[in-house]
């Protein structure tokens, strides 16, 4: 009996090894597979590779949630091509992540904004030389309802409605819209993200002319963007500002209007970011990558990977791919850093 | 006076039993009449108080089942659980490296909690001086402790796990470490508790037989308190297991392909993948995290039923 209780007893403790090793051993089996890779989707080996399968290491790269969903298909679709290299993406935030990245504990940093003077004066300290490598463009987009009859606004008009001490609450309030009689009574309700994201940064600082600056009266959607597009859909007086890609995966219920930065409406299409028309929300996002993650071969194989089939992964996630002209300024970036 | 005997020689039964049915009938009306007709209607209303919280938990808990099951069923299948992460074909995207990721630090969790959290309490309960202050102080924060954020203990574990004296790097032994620093004030409090409500005869008796403090504790007070400390682990674990924010801080990712060790390399975990997933734009990550919520249930269910069946094993009444 004695036993036996302290048998129980222990085995509270042990409970969690034996489950592990059940488990252990059955996804062992399975594990040189890839049951995800689907040869429609896989990537061609980009020219500069050294060619799959002879590469190996591991690459760590952390920071922003808008940038990681864009890192993390590079990574799939590289490791498909070098199997022998292991990519993992984490999502600590941008300021989180340039925390590690200056620590020399990360190999790359996903970052929605540049880097900040007291993050320079870390990596300075810890001896870690950088560049910022942009991986794909974005296209913050002003949403409406798909019912409103909006089509366009200029900047002046988004400050108007946006800035600290923003009095209008009506579309008809708005300066200088035409908008139809019936329709100038309708309630403007604004959703936006929360104050820690990087996509609210850009957008006060381009809109409002100061990082931060906005009025207080809008609805905070945190972090959760899907949350603005939902609210947007459910009501017809609403506006609110999203990343590409929660526009395009959000159908025919909203709508993504254009902006006029002085030069007449551009819309929010990936062609106007690439022509760099679309002023002034369109944005480039970056991965910082340090000079010392890139005497690594396999991380300088992974960022011209990532450059090089920036269509295909920028596809994936809903973002705007690279043009050729940046693919080549990127590049010259990665080889750069990592002769230097 | 002198009818009483008559009644009582007549029928032994009837007014006895009249002054039983007056008596009852007397307490009932005081019950439900005029005076303490307040009081009824107190009872009525704190029963009414009492099923109300019962069922708005159980309501909410159902809700999140039910959406958890309808959101996430086109995803609920074997894939889910042996296929690793990928967002280039989220339509076959598993959690199984998310899985063992979470078992690594959920099974360091129970590792080190239960030997540690028991210890103290049994310290605090069977070896400690209540009257001494500085016993006093260790209890007080110990119950402080509990109501600390998690994000405190990410930002503690990055600083002196991760880096710092004990410079383990992004591992999924310092992230076991973090939740176990997170939970041990629940299995303290729990396990305190437990051992409190042991009889002082069991353990009085052991001692009276001639079994030394450690003896009476091992072999009398610590089998008879198990299905309480066992309650406290359940809770400790199932707070731990859904844990999101500190794990990001000391180093869960949110995209590894290949199966997690314990001491080296990236890990992930169920509930940052979750919360990484449930925040994208495509609907087919969306229905990803939902059935990982299903994942992660039966996960729960499965470490704590293993604490159940203890716990049910040991109960016993005195």
């Amino acid at each position: 009996m004695k036993v036996t209780r302290r048998a129980a007893f222990a085995a509270t403790a042990l409970t969690s090894a034996l489950v592990l090793a059940a488990c252990g051993g059955s996804s062992d089996g399975g594990e040189t597979t890839t049951p995800t890779s689907d040869p429609t989707t896989s990537a061609a080996p980009s020219p500069t590779e050294t060619g799959g399968g002879e590469l190996t290491g591991s690459i760590l790269i952390d920071g922003s949630s808008t940038v990681g969903p864009l890192t993390e298909p590079a990574a799939e679709l590289f490791m498909q091509a070098n199997p022998g290299v292991q990519v993992t993406v984490a999502v600590s935030g941008t300021s989180g992540g340039f925390e590690k990245f200056c620590n020399g504990e990360t190999d790359g940093n996903n970052a929605s904004r540049a880097i900040k003077e007291a993050e320079i004066e870390l990596c300075g300290e810890n001896g870690i030389g950088y560049d910022n490598i942009t991986v794909a463009n974005d296209a913050l987009t002003v949403l409406v309802n798909g019912e409103a009859p909006v089509a366009c606004m200029t900047v002046e008009q988004l400050n108007a409605i946006w800035t600290e001490g923003s009095s209008i609450t009506t579309w008809g309030q708005i300066p200088d819209l035409d908008v139809p009689a019936e329709f100038a009574d309708t309630p403007l309700s604004l959703y936006g993200p929360g104050t820690d994201s990087g996509t609210f940064d850009f957008f006060t600082e381009a809109i409002n002319g100061e990082e931060g600056l906005i009025r207080i009266d809008y609805t905070s959607i945190g972090e959760d963007d899907n949350a603005a597009v939902t609210a947007i859909t459910g009501d017809v007086g609403a506006m609110g500002y999203v990343p590409f890609a929660f526009y395009q995966e959000a159908g025919d219920a909203v709508k993504g209007i254009g902006i006029d930065g002085g030069d007449g409406c551009i819309d929010p299409t990936a062609e106007n970011v690439q022509n760099g028309i679309y002023t002034p929300l369109g944005r480039p996002l970056f991965v910082y990558a340090s000079d010392k993650a890139l005497q690594q071969d396999a991380t300088v194989a992974f960022f011209e990977f990532y450059i090089n089939n920036s269509d295909q992964i920028a596809d994936i996630a809903g973002a705007v791919g690279l043009t050729d002209e940046q693919k080549a300024e990127q590049i010259a970036k990665v080889q750069a850093l990592a002769g230097g | 006076m002198a009818d009483e005997p008559d009644y009582s020689s007549r029928v032994a039964l009837p007014p006895r039993t009249r002054v039983a049915v007056g008596g009852a009938r007397e307490v009932t009306e005081s019950l439900f009449t005029s005076g303490d007709r307040k009081k009824k209607i107190q009872g009525t209303i704190f029963l009414g108080l009492l099923l109300f919280g019962l069922s708005i938990a159980l309501i909410s808990i159902a809700a999140m089942i039910t959406w958890a099951f309808v959101a996430g069923g086109p995803r609920l299948n074997t894939n889910l659980f042996t296929n690793v992460p990928s967002v280039v074909t989220p339509e076959n995207a598993g959690y199984r490296t998310a899985i063992l990721g979470t078992l690594y630090v959920i099974g360091g969790v129970i590792v080190l909690i239960v030997p540690l959290g028991v210890g103290a309490a049994i310290y605090l309960e069977q070896f400690a001086n209540p009257a001494n202050k500085f016993n006093r102080f260790v209890d007080l924060n110990i119950q402080n402790l509990a109501g600390v954020p998690s994000i405190v203990f990410g930002i503690l574990g990055l600083a002196f796990i991760v880096r710092g004296p004990l410079s383990l790097g992004f591992v999924a032994a310092a992230g076991s470490l973090t939740l176990a620093l997170l939970v041990l004030p629940t299995v303290i409090l729990a396990s305190r508790e437990a051992i409190r409500a042991v009889p002082s005869s069991i353990r009085d008796g052991s001692l009276a037989l001639g079994a030394t403090v450690w003896q009476a504790v091992w072999r009398q007070v610590l089998p008879a308190a198990l299905p309480g400390i066992l309650t406290g682990v359940i809770l400790a674990v199932s707070r731990a297991i859904g844990e999101a924010a500190p794990l990001l801080l000391v180093g869960a990712v949110t995209f590894v392909t290949f199966n997690p060790s314990f001491f080296e390399g990236g890990y992930s975990t169920l509930p940052t993948m979750i919360y990484s997933y449930a925040k994208r734009p495509q609907e087919e990550l969306q229905v990803l995290a939902a059935a990982g919520v299903v994942v992660m249930l039966v996960l729960l269910i499965m470490i704590n039923s293993v604490a159940i069946y203890l716990r049910n094993r040991f109960e016993r009444t005195w």
